[in-house]
């Protein structure tokens, strides 16, 4: 009977290879992955149990947590109440961390990051407590509080760029709503709250800079076109090109009006610059037309629209339609049909052309620290696309100029500096009024700021003026807290 | 046999003090350690707590110095060391509850503890040789068999969380299928010597196995009906498991023919198989199985998903004990209790755990090994083995490998039945221990010398 026995004790040192095997996989090679799970209570205690990182702008923190004397040790709090809620997003016991740098930072600030593993190690070798990475946004607060003010209680969204590294200067989206709610200890308050921001038909959790529907960016879009234009080589800013009263398009019964009675020019012809100064429609839907589908889209994409972003909170991606027909084109080269963009976007394009036509990845994050403010990690401003040259840059430039010195744009003048911009107005359909957009740039030489207001339900159908008077005045403040004017 | 040993034949009684007062002092680290990570204080009480725990096993260790002194010196302090662990964790998780003393599973566990001892070095005391055991042959398989029956017995039979495996008088409720393993690898010890002739010799050989004659298939059939009735009627899928693959490996150990082994697999993915046709709560065990983290599963239990992501916080060296939180998971401190060590001490410790549980079983294999009668050596055998599919069916529940069946973890789980269960194996097997140990010539004739198998010199070196 011994040889059986033999062979049982290989069965049995089998049986527990294959346990000491499973114990091996769980604990140690899908270890991670399961304390990632969103369901992870231990993972979400543990997290609390930490003294989770601040959320800082120009030294001040927006989110910070503060010891509470419950079961989860920690309180995030978020002095700024609902002027920074979609820059920080919320960190909720009940809901996890999402909306903003909260969720998209989630293991720099919990401290779970693979990039502060050997901080971990040290901290853990001097018995220091263990805490989360602190994050120093590029938020300029100043220019996030001119934005917040200016859009007021409007519908809408503003973002302000440095053109030269990409940084995000402020990032407003209205309406907004105060992140502690979601942060309480207390569960059936938190509930109620989440109800209700959820149910709320203006939906204040969406950040409307980035996400959301997106919006049809209207005449805006005609910086894009008339860059493809210049580009092309075939046009110069003085190039006369028609401009019409009404754009007859073809294969449809429908034609492309002005938005102001009238042709744009003597004999129907109208100058480049002059047709963006007064945001003809008809020279942009000529030209759109003219330059054929590829080469508009193609421009579209040179600028970053359908490229995937991240803030790092997740960008919904802007687009131009796959496929245009020429009454498409001609409607897409005026920012309607289809075309559909992110004012994070619409501001990447100005920041573009103010910066010789380079455009640089947006980013929020300036500089990571620990809890005793070593640097761990700072951004680098990273160059995204040569949109155009530097001399279709130089143009635009003075086009959008025109806009802000004698066209629509007027609202957005600072006196004793030069202003680029475009005004734009976005049909979103009938018998519901209009989009009121405003982008553009300053200095115009030497820009510090480049900005998108998009203000929803703000303009005057038929007149791109008015829309210009109330984006364009939000753009001008929040250059101005930039510029220190 | 080549040569006799010359040097004479060592008890090893104080290698086994030693390494009992390492087993005690690892005990009582874990102990202060949890105390501290919780209160942050050193236990109130501890050096009466100490003392306890050094009378007994000392005491044991004594009981086994006059009473079996050349039993295997490895035993008993692995057995303490594990039960000492269990009861660590289950204080350890009572603390998280806020369990008052009074109300305490420790406390309970404790009791239990003290009394498996006391009773298991009773066997030892009373059971001077374990061929004695062999007379109760038909007796020991009855036992069994009311045993298994009696929690389907209306008024003492006791459903809990699904599965009718105990039974109550009054206050008190027991587990009978934890001490029917036993009582039934004697019974098959016993039946398995008298055959074994019959069921390894005739037969007919087919592709070059030599397979059993049909009459002779009786015998293996009545335990497979027996374990699927245990499976059926009581929704007990673990004993089901244990008890038949303990039936079939003594039937291989007794007849050597790797046929039975084939038989008894082929019955039991058929029983198995069916099964999981005609039962819902096995389709369901399956499921959870398969895919822990399914929305369907986690609707109706989490457990699975909770003592995964536990064992993940553990990681590689675990979070220390008292410092994780084990009691996230539902029976933390009975069917979970290897997560909530893997959890606290790490992937480290719970290897350190089962490396325990091998040794003991290996220990268990060489006792058989050693003995000279055949009953010694399948009973033996049959006891290591069924502590071995034991840990394997319920780590590899925890751990995915085979779905979850409600079994405990010997020594280490909360429940006193099994407790008493394990401990009395235990005794068993240091008894045969005694017996393969000892030189030759102190071995009294027993009562079957003539049906002895061979044997092999293995313990002295």
């Amino acid at each position: 009977m011994n040889a059986p026995i033999r062979r049982i004790s290989t069965l049995v040192a089998l049986l527990f290879a294959a346990l000491l095997l499973s114990s091996t996989w769980i604990q140690f090679v899908q270890a991670k992955e399961l304390q990632e799970r969103p369901d992870n209570r231990r993972t979400l205690l543990a997290n609390y149990a930490r003294e989770r990182g601040q959320i800082l702008v120009g030294g001040n923190p927006i989110a910070r947590s503060v010891p509470s004397d419950d079961e989860l040790k920690w309180l995030r709090t978020y002095p700024g109440k609902d002027l920074y809620s979609h820059i920080t997003g919320y960190y909720s016991f009940t809901y996890g961390a999402g909306g903003g740098i909260e969720g998209a930072e989630d293991a720099l600030l919990s401290g779970s990051s693979d990039k502060l593993f050997y901080r971990r190690v040290t901290d853990i070798l001097t018995g220091k407590e263990q805490s989360g990475a602190s994050l120093e946004l590029t938020i300029n607060a100043k220019a996030q509080a001119a934005a917040d003010k200016a859009l007021g209680n409007q519908r809408g969204a503003v973002v302000a760029l440095d053109p030269k590294t990409g940084a995000i200067l402020a990032m407003v989206s209205h309406p907004a709503y105060d992140p502690s709610v979601l942060s309480s200890h207390d569960t059936a308050k938190v509930q109620a709250a989440w109800k209700e921001l959820n149910a709320d038909k203006s939906r204040p959790m969406v950040n409307r800079a980035i996400a959301g529907n997106l919006y049809p960016p209207g005449s805006t879009f005609k910086v894009v076109t008339a860059a493809a234009a210049l580009e092309s080589g075939k046009f110069t800013e003085e190039s006369s090109i028609p401009g019409p009263a009404t754009l007859d398009l073809p294969l449809t019964t429908t034609n492309l009006p002005n938005d102001f009675p009238g042709a744009c020019g003597p004999n129907n012809r109208v100058t480049l610059t002059r047709a963006l100064e007064i945001s003809c429609n008809t020279a942009f839907g000529w030209l759109g037309m003219e330059l054929g589908a590829d080469e508009f889209r193609s421009q579209a994409a040179k600028f970053g629209i359908g490229d995937r972003i991240s803030v790092p909170m997740t960008v919904t991606p802007s687009s131009v339609p796959a496929e245009l027909n020429a009454p498409q084109l001609a409607q897409s080269a005026i920012g309607q049909y289809d075309v559909r963009m992110t004012p994070l976007q619409v501001a990447m394009i100005s920041a573009g052309v103010a910066n010789n036509g380079i455009v640089m990845k947006p980013y929020l994050v300036g500089r990571v620290t620990s809890s005793d403010l070593e640097t761990i990690d700072e951004a680098s401003p990273e160059q995204m696309s040569q949109a155009v040259s530097a001399d279709t840059a130089g143009a635009l430039t003075r086009m959008m100029q025109k806009v802000v010195e004698s066209g629509t744009g007027t609202a957005a003048q600072i006196s004793g500096v030069s202003v680029a911009g475009k005004t734009g107005t976005a049909q979103q359909g009938p018998g519901q009024p209009p989009h009121a957009w405003f982008t553009g740039f300053a200095p115009a030489d030497d820009a510090k700021v480049a900005v998108a207001v998009v203000v929803e339900d703000g303009g005057t159908a038929g007149n791109e003026a008015a829309g210009g008077r109330v984006a364009a005045p939000i753009a001008k403040a929040v250059m101005e807290a930039v510029l220190g004017r | 046999m080549s040569t006799v040993s010359s040097h004479p034949p060592r008890t090893r009684r104080n290698v086994e003090l030693v390494l009992l007062l390492l087993a005690v002092g690892i005990v009582v680290l874990a102990y202060v350690n949890v105390s501290l990570a919780v209160n942050n204080e050193v236990p109130a009480g501890l050096t009466t707590q100490v003392v306890g725990l050094l009378v007994l096993a000392v005491g044991f260790h004594l009981v086994l110095r006059f009473k079996a002194s050349y039993a295997d010196p490895v035993m008993l302090p692995i057995a303490t060391l594990l039960n000492g662990l269990g009861l660590v964790m289950i204080h350890r998780l009572d603390l998280a509850a806020g369990r008052s003393i009074g109300e305490a599973q420790g406390t309970r566990q404790l009791m239990w503890s003290a009394l498996s001892v006391v009773i298991a070095a009773g066997v030892l005391w009373f059971l001077r040789d374990h061929r004695v055991l062999r007379r109760y042959t038909f007796t020991a398989g009855a036992v069994a068999f009311v045993l298994l029956l009696l929690p389907l017995l209306p008024g003492i039979g006791r459903t809990v969380y699904g599965s009718r495996i105990w039974i109550g008088l009054g206050p008190f409720t027991f587990q009978p299928g934890e001490v029917a393993k036993i009582v039934l690898a004697v019974f098959f010890a016993g039946y398995l010597v008298q055959t074994r002739d019959a069921l390894s010799l005739a037969g007919r050989k087919v592709l070059g196995f030599t397979f059993p004659r049909a009459r002779d298939l009786g015998p293996i059939l009545v335990a497979w009906i027996l374990s699927l009735g245990i499976l059926v009627f009581e929704t007990d899928l673990g004993s089901s498991l244990l008890l038949f693959g303990l039936f079939v490996v003594m039937l291989y150990v007794a007849t050597e023919r790797i046929s039975w082994i084939a038989i008894g697999l082929a019955l039991f993915s058929v029983g198995a198989y069916v099964a999981y046709l005609l039962f819902g709560h096995v389709q369901q065990r399956v499921q959870f199985w398969l895919d822990p983290f399914s929305p369907d599963t986690l609707a109706v239990s989490d457990q699975l998903a909770k003592g995964l992501m536990g064992m993940a916080a553990g990681g590689l060296l675990g979070t220390g004990l008292g410092r994780g939180r084990p009691y996230l998971t539902p029976f933390a401190e009975s069917d979970y209790i290897i997560p909530s060590f893997g959890e606290e001490l790490g992937l480290v410790g719970l290897f350190a755990i089962l490396m325990l549980y091998v040794l003991l079983v290996e220990r268990g294999l060489r006792t058989a090994l050693g003995v000279r009668d055949g009953f010694g050596k399948l009973l033996a055998a049959g006891l290591a083995f069924s502590v071995a599919l034991q840990c394997f069916v319920v780590v590899g529940g925890v751990t995915r490998v085979i779905p979850l069946t409600g079994l405990t973890m010997p020594f280490l789980s909360a429940g006193g039945s099994s407790l008493l269960a394990n401990w009395s194996l235990v005794a068993l097997l240091l008894r045969i221990s005694d017996q393969a140990r000892r030189p030759v010539a102190e071995v009294r004739s027993g009562p079957n010398a003539t049906n002895d198998a061979p044997t092999e010199v293995v313990a002295v070196r």
